[in-house]
């Protein structure tokens, strides 16, 4: 089973790498080029396609771990599979015929179609992809938060299964609907963050400076913006999980007895195991704000709650690993922050037609990419871990879940094969993206007027 | 209709549509050794299928998907049961499709070798094995009383399946090999006419051998007919495509893959993963199946937007219709 959590661990992870890129990068671009389209400026059509490069590279990589999730629930989670497929696969099926027939064809389009369609036509076909990518997201999410707050099914004692009764409660389910614009805003937050970065790294170098300052100001007003709604959609996930999953809220902070008005810990030195806290700085009610609205609220703590879920589902350990909750918790919040304070310096820097900036800054801005990307993937990983031990909340325990007739051999195989080879794809793709962000944006030739139109070379190939 | 039988015959189109489409990209990645002689004619053959393989692969996609939706005790029995093949076609797909993004991104030989390689092994490694994993559901495998697969890697590597993969490996080879004929113009289109003759002969013999043992073995009258057929118009494809009909030839490999498809289907039904475990509990379309329910939201959703999406698949193939030549491709940028 261990096995089979980390290989869904890593995989999923991996594959939340790219499609934040994927989904903010794609409307982004989707802009630039309706711009250009609108004011007919090479700076914009050059910005389109040196966006479009990168966010290329990237959405290979985020199809080709997008596979591996697919069937990994019937490979490796083949009693879970059995168990809520009734509900769990409607979305899953319904993502693959509405969102990624519509991504991977417009997008086809987009790439080889530059002279093959008419200029609108063409932009449309990326709207419809970024479209696609959004809808992506939303059947999958609703997918996720019925694990974390199932809705609209009932238990089928004879045949030991969930059966959906309601499908629009699962689709309107509100865990989904705070869930849908957190997770895309972060998504925005993220592709701002890879635009700000690379334009920051032109500008140090004084590159392409028409290319990039509005790259960079663009970046940076995305991060700014995106960053807001992260925190407010942020603030309304808080309030909802306290409701629906109190314990995840309790391990978040770490907050072992009930307490009221509960305070908020930015850092704690000490054993989370809550018997000994060394240091920590903290600010008083903000946690109860948080998960409650009120600044008085009562927060309950994880030694209340453990008891309570000992008496509704039986003796057993109702705690998630709290270490990870706490830290994942503030890292997700604390990366997502410094990102923002950067691009919020960045644009400061910049304003009125500047174009130079200190060097530090520049140098923090280019690495304020991974900072997004880092969040994300402790937001995951508070939001996965704090559900254990259940997989499908108060319903379904993940220890339940696994396939039976999996060995651990073939989990190990699997396991390892797809991390080296996940490994060595990341290399690759980074030093793609790398080499490509470094290369610049393209020169615009207007095309050489062939007088055979079939002999004319085609627009774009592989 | 029960609604069971139309998400059995459903899940049989997204197949059947998944093995036409992608089969023939999966044969232009086999072909690059055999067709591609040089740099400018192995992008050739890779950029007939550039706009369109992305869009092929959610084929698949979808018919897992909608396995899991409808079938939920065959989408765990099946994919837990097939673990190490189907990491396999996942490392292989994996490899192929960032192959394409990649292999132009660096210019140097060294670089597009390794990533051609991705490619023709990417395609081979599952136009095998998604037909000897339909060989094995055919022939049925060790489910105990619990849906559960009991049975080894090796258990599954027996004749008939593999029979099975050989057939959808030189199917796909002769259909993506009649694709780059009708796609390309000059040498390279002559040399795929070429090809396609001598591939004619094997193919034939492999699928007819093929879909006889299947009906040997479980004697369906339903898949006697369509597996007849699917010989036929295999036939008439080899016939069109030795008149250098390229168009005709290709309905005719389109065609005889959806059939012999279809004959398998028809002649699984109502099973969907018989056991051959005495004692043991296969999977039927009923006790695989989700509730009336799920079953009924799921139809109302493919009615819908099932013909939107094969509307705008096939204009894309409009828009992307013209043949290719060594001539149009472009330099290498670095
Ligand atoms: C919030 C968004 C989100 C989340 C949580 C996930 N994905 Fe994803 N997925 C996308 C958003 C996305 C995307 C933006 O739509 C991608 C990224 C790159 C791309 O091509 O589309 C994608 C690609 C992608 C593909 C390839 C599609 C294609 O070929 O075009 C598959 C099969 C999946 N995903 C399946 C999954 C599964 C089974 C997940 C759950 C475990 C999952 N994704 C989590
Ligand atoms: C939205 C679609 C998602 C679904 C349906 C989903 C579902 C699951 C499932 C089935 C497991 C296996 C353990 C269990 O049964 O509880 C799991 C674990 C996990 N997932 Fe998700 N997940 C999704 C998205 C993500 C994303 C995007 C990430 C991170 C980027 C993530 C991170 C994790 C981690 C780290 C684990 C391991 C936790 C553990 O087992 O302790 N998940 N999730
Ligand atoms: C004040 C700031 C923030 C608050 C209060 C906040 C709150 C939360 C909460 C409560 C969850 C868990 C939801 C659940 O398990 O039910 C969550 C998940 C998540 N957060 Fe945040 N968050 C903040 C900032 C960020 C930032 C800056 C990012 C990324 C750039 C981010 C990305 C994510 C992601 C990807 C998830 C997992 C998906 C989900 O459940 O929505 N968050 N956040």
């Amino acid at each position: 089973m261990d096995l089979a959590r980390w290989q869904f661990g890593i995989t999923t992870v991996y594959h939340f790498i790219f499609v934040p890129i994927t989904i903010g990068l794609s409307a982004l671009v989707a802009g630039l080029q309706t711009a250009w389209v609108r004011t007919g400026k090479v700076e914009y059509l050059r910005a389109t396609k040196f966006w479009g490069k990168l966010f290329l590279i990237n959405f290979a990589m985020g199809v080709v771990t997008g596979i591996v999730q697919e069937f990994q629930f019937g490979m490796n989670w083949s009693a879970y599979s059995r168990f809520v497929g009734d509900i769990f696969g409607a979305p899953l099926a319904i993502e693959g015929l509405l969102a990624f027939f519509l991504e991977s064809t417009f997008l086809g389009l987009w790439i080889f179609g530059w002279d093959r369609l008419p200029k609108r036509l063409h932009l449309a076909a990326i709207w419809l992809a970024s479209i696609g990518t959004l809808l992506s997201a939303y059947f999958i999410l609703a997918a996720n938060s019925w694990m974390q707050h199932p809705v609209g099914y009932r238990f089928n004692a004879d045949t030991g299964r969930a059966e959906l009764t309601d499908f629009w409660a699962v689709l309107t389910n509100s865990t989904t609907l705070v869930t849908f614009p957190h997770t895309v805003t972060a998504c925005f937050l993220t592709a701002g963050a890879l635009m700000l970065a690379v334009s920051a790294w032109h500008l140090r170098r004084g590159r392409q400076p028409e290319v990039f300052r509005p790259g960079l100001r663009l970046g940076a007003w995305v991060v700014i913006v995106a960053a807001i709604g992260v925190f407010v959609t942020g603030d309304l996930q808080a309030r909802i999980m306290t409701e629906q999953q109190p314990m995840k809220m309790a391990a978040a902070e770490a907050l072992y007895e009930t307490d009221k008005p509960a305070s908020f810990s930015i850092f704690t030195i000490g054993s989370l195991d809550g018997r000994e806290e060394v240091a920590s700085v903290r600010i008083p009610s903000l946690l109860s704000f948080m998960a409650t609205g009120s600044p008085s609220g009562e927060v309950e703590g994880i030694n209340d709650i453990q008891a309570q879920y000992a008496a509704r589902y039986g003796e057993g350990d109702y705690v998630p690993y709290v270490p990870v909750t706490y830290w994942s918790f503030r890292l997700m919040i604390g990366f997502g922050a410094l990102a923002a304070l950067i691009a919020a310096l960045a644009l400061w820097r910049t304003r009125r037609g500047r174009v130079h900036s200190g060097r530090w800054l520049w140098i923090a801005a280019t690495w304020a990419v991974s900072l997004p990307l880092l969040a994300n993937s402790f937001g995951w990983i508070f939001t996965e871990m704090g559900r254990q031990p259940w997989s499908v909340f108060g319903v379904f325990r993940t220890a339940d879940g696994v396939s039976p007739s999996v060995s651990p051999g073939e989990a190990a195989t699997s396991l390892t094969v797809l991390t080296l080879l996940y490994g060595v794809l990341a290399v690759v793709e980074f030093g793609l993206l790398l080499r490509y962000s470094r290369a610049g944006a393209p020169e615009i030739e207007s095309p050489a007027e062939s007088d055979d139109e079939a002999d004319r070379p085609l627009a774009f190939a592989y | 209709m029960e609604l069971t039988t139309v998400w059995f015959a459903l899940i049989g189109v997204l197949w059947a549509g998944y093995f036409v489409l992608e089969g023939f990209d999966f044969g232009v990645g086999m072909l690059l050794p055999l067709l591609g002689r040089d740099e400018t004619r192995r992008r050739v053959l890779i950029n007939t299928i550039g706009p369109v393989w992305d869009g092929n692969e959610v084929w698949v996609l979808v018919a897992g998907g909608a396995t899991f939706a409808a079938f939920p005790e065959w989408y765990a029995t099946l994919f837990s049961g097939f673990y190490l093949p189907l990491l396999l076609i996942l490392v292989a797909l994996i490899l192929r499709g960032v192959a394409f993004e990649y292999r132009g991104k660096v210019d140097s030989p060294q670089w597009r070798r390794r990533w051609d390689a991705c490619i023709i092994g990417g395609s081979l490694v599952p136009a095998l094995l998604w037909g000897v994993a339909f060989g094995n559901i055919l022939r049925g495998v060790r489910l105990d009383a619990r849906h559960e697969y009991v049975g080894g890697f090796f258990d599954l590597l027996n004749p008939y399946a593999l029979l099975g993969g050989a057939t959808t490996l030189t199917l796909f080879l002769l259909h993506g090999t009649v694709f780059v004929a009708l796609k390309t113009d000059g040498p390279i289109r002559r040399d795929a006419a070429r090809l396609a003759v001598r591939l004619a002969g094997p193919t034939v013999v492999i699928a007819a051998g093929f879909l006889l043992w299947t009906q040997l073995r479980d004697d369906d009258t339903g898949g006697w007919i369509l597996s007849g057929l699917a010989a036929l118009v295999l036939l008439a494809a080899v016939a069109a495509i030795l008149r250098e009909r390229e168009g005709l030839a290709f309905v005719g490999t389109a065609l005889t893959i959806v059939l012999a498809t279809a004959a398998l289907f028809v002649t699984l039904f109502p099973q969907v993963m018989p056991t051959t475990l005495p004692g043991g509990e296969g999977l039927t379309v009923t006790n695989a199946a989700s509730t009336p329910y799920t079953l009924t939201i799921m139809t109302w959703v493919a009615i819908v937007f099932t013909p939107l999406v094969l509307c705008y698949q096939a204009w894309t193939y409009w828009v992307f219709r013209k043949r290719i030549t060594v001539e149009q491709i472009p330099p290498v940028h670095a």
